[in-house]
């Protein structure tokens, strides 16, 4: 089965991707971007005995830094 | 000094390190893959380099700080041996939560190679101790990931405990209260964006990084 996982700055830490891309589409003419925030997306295929725990401790453990990053888990 | 020098896949500061503690120790450091799991016996000094590990996927230093001779290398840290980890050995030991706070993206987004100017603030550790409190000196930094970041409170603590060790005396990379190199609560761990081991001769356009391999050598003698 597949899980989802998105990990993204917390609010506050500051984000000079995210400030670069919103400039790059005002330059593009769109107007009333208010904010853009970048994150990462993972998917993890996994056998069906994956506990949401296991995928918690993955989450803490490797793919988000919990000093700058907040996760969400996804579970199809 | 008995050292060793960690080198992971994508380390490219490992041969300069090894031959700044080599010049001002006497001694060749060894060369640690990082899928070893023990420092050579009686090790004094653990040397994280510079580079790109693991191609800084995920986040620079990220898998590098979960590789096996890491458990090693924070064992010998919690029992007092003296570790320095530099550029991406400072994103390294932040990752492996052997000092606090995360290293994000340059807040100009760009690449900054090109010495700059520090200040010393902390004269106390065993890295600084052959320099002196408020002393300007100038060390090289390459990095595109240096921007120091931890939540206020962290920061409050660095300062009144004294951890900074060096800030940047001039604009780099937006890093929070422009700290460049801090210390760990034991003060046995340091981490620092500039490379003091490209400043230790006339050759490099300075020597203002020797001191702090002379600080080293003296304080584990």
């Amino acid at each position: 089965m597949k899980t989802r996982i998105y990990v993204t700055l917390k609010n506050g830490v500051l984000d000079p991707q995210g400030k670069a891309i919103h400039h790059a589409l005002e330059g593009l003419g769109f107007s009333g971007v208010e904010d853009v925030r970048q994150g990462k997306y993972i998917e993890i295929e996994h056998a069906d005995g994956v506990t949401d725990a296991d995928l918690e401790a993955m989450c803490r453990k490797l793919l988000a830094n919990t000093v700058i990053e907040n996760y969400r888990i996804e579970r199809a | 000094m008995k050292s060793a020098v960690i080198v992971f896949p994508g380390s490219n500061c490992d041969r300069d390190l090894a031959v700044a503690i080599e010049e001002v120790t006497g001694r060749a450091p060894t060369m640690l893959w990082h899928r070893e799991t023990e420092l050579p016996e009686g090790t004094d000094l653990i040397a994280v380099p510079g580079g790109f590990s693991y191609g800084d996927y995920l986040r620079s230093g990220a898998m590098a700080a979960r590789s096996p001779v890491m458990q090693a290398v924070a064992k010998a840290a919690e029992r007092g041996v003296p570790v320095l980890g530099v550029c991406n050995g400072f994103q390294v030991l932040t990752e492996a939560g052997l000092l606090p706070g995360a290293l994000m993206r340059n807040a100009g987004l760009s690449f900054v190679c090109r010495p700059v100017a520090l200040t010393v603030e902390n004269s106390q550790s065993i890295f600084t101790s052959r320099y002196d409190a408020g002393e300007k000196i100038t060390i090289p930094v390459a990095h595109h990931d240096g921007n120091y970041t931890a939540d206020a409170e962290t920061l409050d603590r660095l300062e009144g405990e004294g951890r900074i060790a060096f800030r940047y005396a001039e604009s780099v990379n937006g890093s929070a209260r422009n700290i460049a190199g801090i210390v760990n609560q034991a003060g046995n761990v340091l981490g620092m964006m500039p490379h003091p081991e490209r400043m230790i001769g006339p050759e490099h356009g300075g020597v203002d990084g020797r001191r702090l391999f002379e600080g080293l050598l003296e304080a584990v003698a």
